[in-house]
């Protein structure tokens, strides 16, 4: 699958200046917590870059992409930035945001099974052990839930892991330590010890795994209090996301899919961190708003490319945040185009769609002129067959469908 | 005598070249005596019964011992040596405050000034002391839901650890954690656990974090050791096994403490465990396994000095099996009605306190009148606890929503655009997240 999104075309919405206006609202000034460092630049999802960021040699907003429609990679090259930036797949910006993270502060550390010497099995830990050491990419023996407990203690006493499920479904044998030791240990120490670490891996459902490979924890994690989740998709954001996540000092659990390690996208040379807490204005509409995140965007834009010639205009938001959910940006597009559509892999019962479609209903009912669709996963176990697998997950063409149903 | 195991081989510790273990010589269960075929059954096995067979076993505090750490012969004479009368002091002064404030848990506990789930101390105070007696501040202790001493041993006041309990904000955690949740980042106490097992691989984590000082971040003097105390039924638990592997397996500084009082809640030890002598895991992860008479401090503490000096100067972990009593039930709410009278008079005679003044006052190194007198501190002290907690606030609204996250951005963005934190009513606690 290609990358849809180019660096900056994350801020797009600045285009469809006209739509913001129309509804009469404002958009509210920002406060910014005085420790947010400005040797980077954060790019909010309105194409706000934050005061102070680094703008050294590009002019951002004579720049964008203003439709990001689902394009070839060879394409988009010409609109990420003055300078050309580098091409690469979405581990190897994963790596590439870990280095530098690592390079940064000594404190970081990799603890997982096979991110040492085999490199991780998505290869995203490669090259750094002989880099940083056994002890600093740590292999680890196949005890997820004391592993990821060790790495809660080696937190709380200083240092900064980030914990690699070789799978998310594996991380279901930590739960214990994620749920209780990661999630609550600031709040029942009464604020005394805090917990930065970052857990992720690869989830999905990939190329017919089998059940237990293809596994989406988000939503058994969402519940648990006192920790961030999010979802990257891009090469872009991925980078963003780990090392916003490695800098936080809140616990960050980060989803990475399967299928979507090998996408190649060019990212900007220059540092950059993305917002934990913020969606991604993927392409912006006029006539329904589609939430999506992780691998279901790639099906979204598919199936935006057969709307937009049936003359339909889908708003398209990669959510990315899928605890807390970044009710600013999902907000403003649901006040205008008033129809959701919201697009997961996530199974239907107890999804993040279903907390998703709650908070929608909660905070813009009087905005909705059509009660809030959601297309997810079949409670099922991920089949084998292929054919059933397919069944499984969210298809461009039920995307179509359903926009089609609630635009009538 | 009855016997634990039943149609079982007398386990011999594996050989290996790091540490070699000596079996016991005097066995604590033998197999061949069984009179039971399921040990589950079996619901009248007591441990005073199979001590009295092995005639040995009382007169050896340390039973089973690696090369490495060297068995002493113990006997009156040679115990003269072993503290002086500074150390003796302090050792009696933290088991008299261990007590008290147990004691004290319990009065206010049935007053009505705490709730819930409520795990006291009382009998367990030589392992706590001997052990933690030893330590820096820096280094880490990591405990259970039955963590109150283990927090006052540390070093953290007892009055934050009443007020905790009463749930008042002067607490240690601010009221947040509770009995089961101390914690305190000054003094290295990394809780305070609910779930059993759950605190090990967090103790594991702190050790890892002592190595990684020294030899990542370079700091040379970083000895830090971290001291994992927990009972006979998480030895059972799959999270104790691994930090066993993962300790072992990179020489991490920590000391694993098994205090183990026979009892998990109602579930005696030898009901629950295949091979219920637990030092015996340690060689078969490659560390020492030690067995110790933990209602004796003295002997705890040497121990303890040989495990902790072990940890510091880099040789790995060790694993000592504390044999302790709980002189209460598991929990103010249990009933204790499963335990035989005779077994609980078997140990109270074995009082840790009683057992310290006997030796303090029998070997001249102190009088009874400076012992009265640290009692009484101890009891104006904890008196003074309950006051201030009694006298101390209780947690306001405002104080709901703080300390879930350290950075409170990750409650997220409203619908305003504005992160919900910045919300003024956030503070008050009422703002909807």
């Amino acid at each position: 699958m290609v990358a849809i999104i180019q660096g900056i075309g994350a801020a797009t919405a600045l285009s469809s200046s006209s739509s913001f206006d129309s509804k009469g609202f404002q958009l509210s000034t920002v406060k910014y917590f005085p420790e947010r460092k400005a040797t980077s630049f954060v790019v909010r999802s309105d194409g706000r870059l934050i005061p102070g960021s680094n703008l050294k040699a590009r002019n951002v907003s004579g720049r964008l992409v203003t439709n990001a429609v689902a394009a070839k990679a060879d394409t988009s090259a010409t609109s990420t930035a003055s300078k050309p930036g580098h091409e690469l797949l979405l581990f190897e910006a994963l790596r590439e945001g870990l280095e530098e993270e690592m390079d940064r502060d000594p404190r970081v550390c990799v603890i997982g099974e096979d991110v040492g010497h085999y490199g991780g099995s998505y290869k995203v830990t490669k090259d750094l052990a002989p880099k940083y050491g056994d002890l600093r990419v740590l292999d680890t023996p196949i005890a997820e839930n004391s592993f990821t407990g060790m790495a809660v203690g080696a937190a709380m006493t200083g240092l900064r892991p980030i914990v690699e499920g070789m799978n998310m479904g594996f991380l279901l044998l930590a739960y214990n330590q994620i749920s209780n030791n990661c999630g609550m240990l600031h709040y029942t120490s009464g604020g005394q010890f805090t917990i930065p670490v970052v857990i992720r891996g690869p989830g999905g459902v990939g190329r017919q795994l089998g059940a237990e490979h293809s596994q989406r924890l988000e939503s058994y994690f969402q519940s648990i209090p006192g920790i961030q989740m999010v979802a990257c998709s891009t090469p872009y954001n991925a980078k963003g996301l780990m090392k916003a996540a490695i800098r936080s000092e809140n616990p960050v659990i980060l989803f990475e899919h399967v299928l979507l390690y090998n996408l190649k996208e060019r990212i900007p040379d220059e540092e950059y961190v993305l917002s934990l807490e913020e969606a991604e204005m993927v392409r912006p509409g006029e006539h329904i708003t589609i939430l999506t995140y992780s691998r279901m965007r790639y099906h979204v834009m598919q199936a935006a490319k057969t709307l937009v010639n049936k003359g339909y205009d889908p708003e398209v938001i990669d959510i990315r945040s899928l605890k807390p959910f970044d009710l600013y940006t999902i907000g403003n597009s649901i006040k205008k185009t008033h129809r959701v559509l919201i697009v997961e892999e996530c199974m239907r019962t107890g999804g993040i769609g279903a907390s998703l479609t709650a908070a929608i209903n909660e905070n813009f009912h009087d905005y909705l002129d059509a009660p809030v669709m959601c297309l997810s996963s079949q409670d099922v176990p991920t089949p084998y067959a292929g054919t059933l697998e397919e069944w499984t997950v969210v298809q461009p063409a039920q995307i179509v469908t359903a926009v089609e149903q609630l635009c009538q | 005598m009855s016997s634990a195991v039943s149609a079982m081989k007398i386990h011999q510790p594996l050989p290996l070249p790091t540490t070699a273990t000596r079996s016991p010589e005097t066995p604590l269960f033998d197999p061949f005596k069984s009179n039971s075929s399921f040990l589950g059954s079996t619901h009248k096995l007591r441990i005073n019964s199979l001590k009295s067979a092995s005639s040995g076993y009382r007169r050896s505090a340390v039973v089973a011992v690696s090369d490495v750490v060297k068995e002493k012969k113990l006997n009156n004479s040679s115990m003269v040596n072993l503290i002086t009368k500074e150390e003796g002091l302090e050792l009696y002064e933290d088991m008299v405050l261990g007590r008290a404030f147990e004691d004290m848990c319990a009065q206010m506990y049935y007053r009505g000034k705490m709730f819930g789930f409520v795990h006291l101390y009382n009998g367990q105070e030589a392992v706590s002391t001997g052990f933690i007696k030893l330590l820096k501040k820096e280094d880490s202790v990591c405990s259970t839901y039955r963590d109150h001493v283990h927090a006052l041993s540390k070093g953290v006041p007892a009055r934050a650890v009443m007020s905790e309990l009463f749930g008042k904000t002067t607490g240690c955690c601010r009221g947040q954690g509770g009995s089961m949740h101390m914690f305190s980042k000054e003094h290295n106490v990394l809780g305070g656990f609910a779930f059993i097992g759950e605190g090990i691989p967090v103790a594991t984590g702190a050790a890892f974090s002592s190595k990684y000082r020294r030899e990542v971040l370079k700091e040379a003097d970083c000895d830090h050791v971290t001291v994992a105390f927990f009972g006979d039924g998480t030895s059972n638990n799959g999270q104790f096994f691994e930090c066993l592997n993962m300790a072992a397996l990179w020489k991490l500084p920590i000391i694993f403490v098994v205090e183990n009082n026979l009892w998990a809640i109602g579930m005696s030890h030898l009901r629950a465990t295949s091979d219920p002598e637990i030092w015996k895991k340690g060689p078969a992860f490659g560390m020492p396994g030690v067995h110790v008479d933990g209602m004796d401090v003295l002997k705890v503490r040497e121990v303890a000095k040989e495990a902790v000096g072990r940890a510091r100067r880099g040789e790995g972990p060790t694993l000592v099996e504390c044999e302790t009593y709980r002189f209460r039930g598991h929990s103010l709410a249990d009933p204790d009605e499963l335990r035989d009278p005779a077994e609980k008079a078997h140990y109270a005679k074995r009082d840790p306190i009683t057992a310290l003044k006997k030796y303090m006052t029998e070997n001249n190194l102190a009088s009874e009148a400076e012992l009265k007198a640290i009692e009484k501190k101890i009891d104006e002290l904890i008196e003074e606890a309950v006051e201030f907690a009694d006298a101390s606030p209780h947690p306001s609204r405002s104080q709901l929503l703080q300390n879930v996250f350290a950075d409170p951005k990750g409650f997220g963005i409203g619908p305003d655009g504005k992160y919900r934190c910045e919300d003024p009513k956030f503070t008050e606690g009422t703002a909807h997240v």
